[in-house]
């Protein structure tokens, strides 16, 4: 599949998951949520920038079990917890948090 | 620890690029890190050199996944056991790998280092401790 952003076109993966990771913007995600069905707010921006540094520094994105944790430990235990998470990404917040930042899906994520 | 728990090793015997194992490995330890299971790293051989710092991947056109070793200690993969006769008969040491810590959540997050030095020996032992050891 492929996303429209400002008249040019983004090549992603069957899911959804953008090929090249140099493409991203922050129109894209915007884009790619809307395509999710989800509304950005200022807490999925945060989980978003948090997985782009994560990737930076680690060249992964991580496992949302892992991901939960950091969030916890960085945002607070308000919006780090897995309740919150789901309702912030239903589909699973490594998972759509990721297509949306950009990065490839985490791995071990089935 | 719970009876279910087993010990699990990961061999890592070849140098980081030009084969799959190097990171395939990783990533079978990422995956495996879920299952809350007690998980330890041992790097003999030529594997010493996938925790040499300031990899730099450009000119052969792959990945640099080194960094992600500095990951390991958020999948609670706490234990690298490294060579010391490996390292040195390659001419490396300590300070040639990359520094790797894991946080204490049970002692003020402090951070601890993650790479242990172990003599030939030694990781006989470390092996012989182990219910499951998978090389690569």
């Amino acid at each position: 599949m492929e996303y429209e952003v400002n008249g040019t076109t983004i090549e992603a993966d069957e899911e959804g998951y953008i090929t090249n990771l140099g493409e991203w913007t922050n129109d894209l995600a915007g884009v790619i949520a809307t395509a999710e069905e989800i509304d950005m707010t200022e807490e999925h921006w945060a989980v978003v920038n948090f997985l782009r540094e994560y990737y930076e520094e680690y060249q992964i994105a991580p496992a949302v079990r892992v991901l939960i944790k950091s969030i916890k430990k960085s945002l607070g235990k308000e919006v780090g917890n897995n309740k919150y998470m789901y309702e912030l990404f239903p589909y699973g917040p490594a998972k759509q948090a990721c297509k949306i930042a950009g990065l490839p899906k985490p791995t071990g994520c089935i | 620890m719970e009876d279910d728990v087993k010990k699990f090793l990961y061999v890592n015997r070849k140098a980081p690029y030009g084969t799959i194992y190097a990171l395939e490995s990783l990533e079978v330890v990422l995956i495996g890190a879920a299952f809350d299971q007690d998980v330890s790293l041992a790097f003999l051989d030529d594997g010493v050199f996938q925790l040499t710092k300031s990899q730099d991947t450009k000119e052969i056109g792959v990945k640099n996944f080194s960094p992600t070793f500095r990951a390991l200690g958020d999948y609670e993969v706490t234990k690298l056991y490294v060579e010391k006769e490996s390292l040195d008969e390659r001419g490396l040491t300590l300070d040639d790998l990359q520094e790797i810590t894991w946080e204490d959540e049970d002692d003020d997050y402090e951070e601890k280092p993650s790479i242990r030095i172990v003599t030939r020996a030694e990781m006989a032992d470390v092996m012989a401790d182990q219910d499951v050891i998978l090389s690569f």
